[in-house]
């Protein structure tokens, strides 16, 4: 089943995606594709003592990700693939060309970071990262919840002149 | 009254549940109120960490167990282990809390977890 969602997040697994997005998608498992992440098994723990015990969490770095993001479309059951930032999710994406939309779910403020949106804020940085992926052809859109409208890059993303 | 633990949470369920907590037994004050919105995971944390140093209190209670206000709270613990944090309040607990000033977090919690009853009706 191809994965529900490839979901840029700056506070990961919290009630918006285990219960705004998990409960009405049914989703079965996590991908958190963090580098730092992947090798803090305290981390670990600690968001998986947070989220119900049947929802599967993986956490990998950006090369094992891209090496099992084949298994994790194969899989039966649903899944959303996680990162904090936009620099993860844009390698990621830059080495698989299955992911072929990226929704940005939550990026809050902070120094040199402008509102976007309620709850996307962006760096130029971040914005040129978000551009570049849409110019790759990437569907970049930002939806905090499964009710919301997804909004297209252009709506939100350009970098003020 | 000096407050005695932060209650954090998504929106406006801390404003809420303390205003609740203050018409029901008139202790809104033992709780500062703190909401996760437009923060970050960073700036969450330092939020709870300023409030808990703010008021010199040794306890969070947080909303949801999954979510960002309760991984703040354990990530706070892991600096501070004197620190006791109850996912999942509910109003029960909060009072139990709030009134019985030996509560301790874990029984507070208890008393919650007892609150919740539910009577199926016909449909299941």
């Amino acid at each position: 089943m191809p994965i529900a969602s490839h979901r840029i997040d700056d506070r990961l697994v919290h009630g918006q995606v285990v219960v705004g997005w998990g409960q009405p998608l049914d989703v079965a498992f996590l991908a958190v594709v963090d580098d730092a992440l992947a090798g803090s098994p305290w981390e670990q723990e600690l968001y998986r003592l947070a989220a119900p015990p049947e929802l599967e969490m993986r956490f990998v770095t950006v090369d094992d990700a891209a090496a099992q993001y084949g298994a994790w479309a194969a899989d039966a059951r649903v899944g959303i693939v996680l990162t904090a930032d936009v620099e993860t999710m844009a390698r990621l994406a830059s080495r698989v060309a299955a992911i072929r939309r990226v929704t940005v779910g939550g990026l809050h403020a902070g120094p040199g970071r402008a509102e976007r949106l309620r709850y996307v804020f962006l760096d130029a940085a971040d914005a040129a990262r978000l551009e570049a992926l849409a110019a790759r052809g990437v569907d970049v859109v930002a939806q905090d919840l499964p009710a919301a409208r997804p909004m297209p890059l252009a709506e939100w993303g350009r970098v003020p002149a | 009254m000096p407050a005695r633990a932060v209650l954090a949470g998504h929106g406006d369920v801390a404003r809420g549940l303390v205003s609740a907590v203050e018409a029901i037994a008139g202790r809104g004050a033992t709780f500062v109120p703190l909401s996760n919105s437009g923060l970050g995971g960073d700036a969450l944390l330092a939020a709870l960490r300023d409030a808990v140093e703010a008021h010199g209190v040794r306890v969070v209670f947080t909303d949801l167990p999954a979510g960002s206000a309760t991984l703040a709270a354990r990530r706070l613990q892991r600096e501070r282990p004197d620190l006791s944090v109850v996912a999942g309040a509910n109003l029960a607990v909060l009072l139990e809390f709030a009134i019985r000033d030996d509560a301790s977090p874990a029984e507070s919690a208890e008393k919650g977890r007892a609150a919740i009853v539910a009577w199926p009706g016909a449909g299941g």
